[in-house]
C-alpha cells in the first residue's frame, strides 16, 4: 500500500494515539475497565496496523522478531517473580499484602507489576501470532 | 521456611522454566533448564509425599486468601502419589529427550520443544496439586495445549492431523468439564473441591447435580481415552516424537484418571447421587469393551507404536475396571495399575524411540530381525512386554492380581476370568514383536544398525528395571496406592 | 418459573448444540474450529449470565448500594476466553501447516492421502 498517501498519513497520526490509549487502559485498569489484557491487545493492534499499512518488513524493523519472543517469555517471568517476591517477603505465593509495609499499598504495587507482566506477554503473543501467520509464504513449502 | 511453600513451587518451578527458555533461545540451555526443573519437581514431589504419607493434609493458600474464597492447593496422599509419578516420569524422560529430540525435531525448534515440555509438566503437576475446580480446568488446558504442540512436532505429516483431531476432541472434553463445573458452581456457589463436597448434599435432590456429573464424566472420559472416546489417542501416540509419546502415554491419561477419582470419590460421594443409579455396570461394560476390543485391534496393527497405543486404551480399561468396583481392593488395583502402566508404557515407548532413531520407522515389515542388531533395545521391549501381559515378578502382575482379588471379593468370578482372558490378547501382540524381532532374518538395512545411544538406553532400561523392582518390592506402590484408596473411600475430609 | 424466565439458558443450549453440530457435521477444518469456538462461547454465557443480578451494580463496595452482581464468573470467563483464544490460534496454525502438507483443508481430501500407508 505504498502509494496510498492518505492511509499512510492517517495511520501515522493514529498509531501514536492508539499506543497512548493502550497506556491509558493499562494504568486506568485499577479504577475502571481495563488492564493488561486489553492494553496489550490494543498496543499490539497499533503495531499490526503499522504492518498492514507500511508492510511487514517495516514492522519487523520497528519491533524485531527477537524482541517479540523475549516479550512473550519476559511478561510471564515478571508475573511469576511478583509471586515469588511474596514468598521472599514472608507471605504466600502471589501474596500482595506483604509487598509494602501498608497492605493496601502492597496490593496496588502487586497488581501494578502483575498487570505490567500481562501487558508485555499479551502484546508479545499477539504480535507473534501476527508475524507467524503473515510471514508465511505459500510457495515456501512445508517446513517440517 | 521454604518447605511450607512446596505445593506452589511444585507448579511454579517448571512454569517459570518455560518462559526462561523462550527468553534464552538456546536449545542446549533449554535442555539443561528442563533437566533442572524436572529434577527439582521430582525432589519437591518426594518431599510432599513424605510429608503427607502419615495421613496429613497439606493446604496452601495462594495469595494468603483463605479458602473457599481463594485458590487452595490441597495435597493428600492421592495427590502426592500422582505428583510423584508424573515428576518421576518427567525426570527420566527429559534425560532421554536429548538424543531423541536432536534426531526428530529441527534444531531451531529445540528450545520451544523444551519450553512446551516444561509447560506440559507444570500443567500436569498443577492438576495434581490444586484443590480448586476451575484452577484444575486451567491446568488441564495448559497441559493439553502444550501436548497438542508437542504431538504436532512429529516428523510424519500425519502428526499434524493427529494433533488437530486431539485438539478438537480435547477441547470438547475440557469444555464439557467446564459446563459441569459451572453447573456445580451455580448450585453450590463455590469452586473449592472440598467445600463443594461439603455443600453438595444440601442440594443433591436437584437434577442439575446429575447433569453436572454427566458432563464431567464425559468430559474427563474424553481426556482419559475411555473406550468409545479414545479415537484421538492411537494416532496422537503413533505419530508424535518418541520422547513425547513416552511422556504423554505415561502421564497425561493417568492425570485424567485422577481427576475422575477426585470428582467421584471426593466431590460427588457425599451427595448420594450414586445410590440408585446403575453407574458401576456402565463403567464395567465400557472397561471390558476397552480391554477386549482395543487389545484385539492392537493385534492387527502394522505400526508397533500404534499397537502399543491401542494397548494403552486397553490398559485404561483395567484402571477404570478397578475403580468401578468402588471397593478398597478395586481402587488399590486401579491406582497401582495407574503407576505400573505408566512405568511399563514409558519403558516401551522409550525403547521404541531408540528403534525409530536408528531405523527411522517402527513398522513390523521393516524391523524384522531387529533383535540381533539392537539386542538391548529389543530385549528391553520383550521384558516390558512381559510386564504388560502381567507375568509374575513384574509390576503388571501385581495390579492384575489385585484386580482379580477385587473381582472375586465382589463374587464376580467371570470378571476375574475376563481380566485373565484379555491378558491373553496381550500375549498375542507382544508375541508378534518377539516373532518379528527374533525369528526373522534381518534385512541388510536392519543388520547394519547400531544399538541406541546410551543416553537413551539408560533411562529406558531404568524404567524396565523399575517394572521388575516394583513387581518384587511392592511396599511403596501398594502401600501408597492402598493408603490413597482408603483416603478416597473415606470421602471428603 | 416459566420457560421464558430462563431464556438465557435457551440461548446457551442453542449455541452449544449449534457449535457441536458444526464440529461434527462439517468436514472443513476451519469450519470445525468455528463450531468449536461457538460451543465454547455458549459456556462463557453459562457462567456470565447467572452472575448478573437484576438491579445489582458493579461490585465496588459503596454505602449507596445494597445489591451487587457477582464478579467471580467474569474473572473465570476472562481466563476461559484466553484459553479459547489460545486453542483457536493453535488450531488455525495446525490448519495452515496441514494445508501446506496436504494441499487441502477438507477432512475427506486429507484422510485418503494417507490411507495406503
Amino acid at each position: 500500500m505504498r502509494e496510498y498517501l492518505v492511509l499512510r498519513v492517517i495511520a501515522k497520526m493514529m498509531i501514536a494515539f492508539m499506543l497512548l490509549f493502550a497506556l491509558y487502559v493499562q494504568f486506568h485498569g485499577d479504577f475502571g475497565p481495563g488492564g493488561g489484557f486489553q492494553a496489550g491487545v490494543i498496543s499490539a493492534a497499533a503495531i499490526i496496523f503499522y504492518a498492514v499499512i507500511y508492510g511487514l518488513p517495516a514492522a519487523r524493523r520497528v519491533v524485531p522478531e527477537w524482541l517479540v519472543e523475549t516479550m512473550v517469555g519476559a511478561g510471564v517471568l515478571l508475573y511469576a517473580t511478583v509471586g515469588l517476591a511474596g514468598i521472599v517477603l514472608g507471605g504466600n505465593y502471589l501474596d500482595y499484602f506483604v509487598l509494602d509495609s501498608n497492605p493496601v499499598h502492597g496490593q496496588v504495587r502487586g497488581i501494578f507489576w502483575v498487570e505490567a507482566g500481562v501487558f508485555i506477554t499479551v502484546s508479545g503473543v499477539m504480535l507473534k501470532i501476527f508475524y507467524l501467520f503473515a510471514g508465511r509464504r505459500r510457495n515456501e513449502g512445508p517446513e517440517t | 521456611m521454604i518447605t511450607s511453600h512446596l505445593p506452589i513451587l511444585q507448579v511454579v518451578v517448571p512454569l517459570m522454566a518455560a518462559p526462561l527458555m523462550v527468553v534464552l533461545r538456546s536449545g542446549a540451555a533449554a535442555w539443561t533448564l528442563a533437566v533442572a526443573a524436572s529434577w527439582t519437581a521430582l525432589a519437591i514431589a518426594a518431599g510432599l509425599f513424605l510429608e503427607v504419607a502419615g495421613g496429613n493434609v497439606v493446604s496452601y493458600w495462594i495469595g494468603s486468601w483463605p479458602p473457599p474464597w481463594g485458590i487452595e492447593y490441597r495435597i493428600d496422599i492421592v495427590n502426592a502419589f500422582l505428583a510423584l509419578l508424573v515428576s518421576f516420569i518427567a525426570a527420566v524422560v527429559i534425560v532421554y529427550c536429548r538424543e531423541s529430540v536432536r534426531a526428530e525435531v529441527p534444531r531451531e525448534r529445540h528450545y520451544l520443544f523444551y519450553a512446551m515440555y516444561a509447560l506440559c509438566l507444570s500443567g500436569l503437576l498443577g492438576i495434581a496439586v490444586t484443590g480448586d475446580a476451575f484452577n484444575l480446568f486451567v491446568f488441564l488446558e495448559i497441559s493439553s495445549l502444550s501436548s497438542y504442540v508437542l504431538i504436532a512436532l512429529g516428523r510424519d505429516r500425519r502428526a499434524l492431523m493427529a494433533a488437530y483431531q486431539y485438539l478438537i476432541l480435547g477441547t470438547i472434553g475440557a469444555t464439557f468439564y467446564v459446563i459441569g463445573v459451572g453447573l456445580l458452581y451455580l448450585l453450590t456457589g463455590t469452586l473449592n473441591l472440598a467445600d463443594m463436597a461439603a455443600r453438595l448434599p444440601a442440594v443433591s435432590d436437584h437434577r442439575s447435580v446429575l447433569a453436572a456429573l454427566a458432563f464431567i464424566t464425559v468430559g474427563i472420559s474424553l481426556k482419559l481415552a475411555l473406550f468409545p472416546l479414545h479415537l484421538w489417542l492411537p494416532n496422537a501416540y503413533a505419530y508424535a516424537p518418541s520422547a513425547v509419546t513416552a511422556f504423554l502415554a505415561a502421564t497425561a491419561t493417568k492425570v485424567s484418571v485422577y481427576v475422575l477419582l477426585r470428582f467421584y470419590f471426593t466431590v460427588f460421594s457425599g451427595s448420594g447421587i450414586f445410590d440408585d443409579r446403575p453407574l458401576a455396570p456402565i463403567w464395567i461394560t465400557l472397561s471390558l469393551a476397552a480391554m477386549f476390543i482395543a487389545s484385539a485391534i492392537a493385534i492387527f496393527q502394522n505400526n508397533v507404536k500404534r499397537l502399543f497405543a491401542y494397548s494403552s486404551v486397553a490398559q485404561i480399561g483395567y484402571i477404570t475396571l478397578g475403580v468401578s468396583f468402588g471397593s478398597v481392593y478395586g481402587l488399590t488395583a486401579g491406582i497401582v495399575h495407574l503407576f505400573n502402566h505408566a512405568v511399563t508404557k514409558g519403558a516401551l515407548f522409550m525403547l521404541l524411540g531408540g528403534i525409530a532413531l536408528r531405523l527411522g520407522t517402527v513398522r513390523f515389515d521393516a524391523i524384522g530381525g531387529i533383535g540381533r542388531a539392537m539386542p538391548f533395545t529389543s530385549f528391553g521391549i520383550v521384558l516390558a512386554g512381559l510386564s504388560l501381559i502381567g507375568v509374575p515378578a513384574t509390576v503388571g502382575f501385581v495390579s492384575k492380581w489385585y484386580l482379580v482379588l477385587a473381582a472375586l471379593e465382589r463374587g464376580d468370578a467371570w470378571l476375574a476370568f475376563a481380566v485373565v482372558g484379555s491378558s491373553l490378547l496381550a500375549v498375542v501382540y507382544v508375541w508378534r514383536f518377539v516373532e518379528v524381532a527374533y525369528f526373522r532374518e534381518p534385512t541388510t538395512e536392519v543388520a547394519r544398525l547400531r544399538e541406541a545411544p546410551l543416553s537413551m538406553l539408560v533411562p529406558a532400561w531404568l524404567m524396565v528395571l523399575a517394572c521388575f523392582y516394583f513387581g518384587l518390592d511392592t511396599g511403596v506402590t501398594l502401600g501408597g496406592a492402598g493408603a490413597a484408596a482408603e483416603s478416597l473411600l473415606r470421602g471428603p475430609r | 418459573m416459566t420457560l421464558a424466565n430462563h431464556y438465557s439458558y435457551w440461548v446457551i443450549i442453542f449455541l452449544a448444540i449449534a457449535g457441536l453440530y458444526i464440529v461434527i457435521a462439517r468436514g472443513n477444518l476451519v469450519k470445525k474450529l468455528v463450531g468449536l469456538s461457538i460451543f465454547q462461547t455458549s459456556v462463557y454465557l453459562l457462567y456470565v449470565a447467572p452472575g448478573k443480578l437484576i438491579g445489582g451494580t458493579a461490585p465496588i463496595v459503596s454505602p449507596q448500594f445494597q445489591v451487587y452482581s457477582n464478579p467471580l464468573p467474569h474473572v473465570l470467563i476472562l481466563t476461559a476466553i484466553v484459553v479459547g483464544v489460545a486453542t483457536l490460534a493453535l488450531g488455525l496454525a495446525l490448519v495452515v501447516r496441514l494445508e501446506e502438507a496436504y494441499g487441502s483443508i477438507e477432512e475427506d481430501e486429507i484422510l485418503p492421502q494417507d490411507r495406503d500407508a
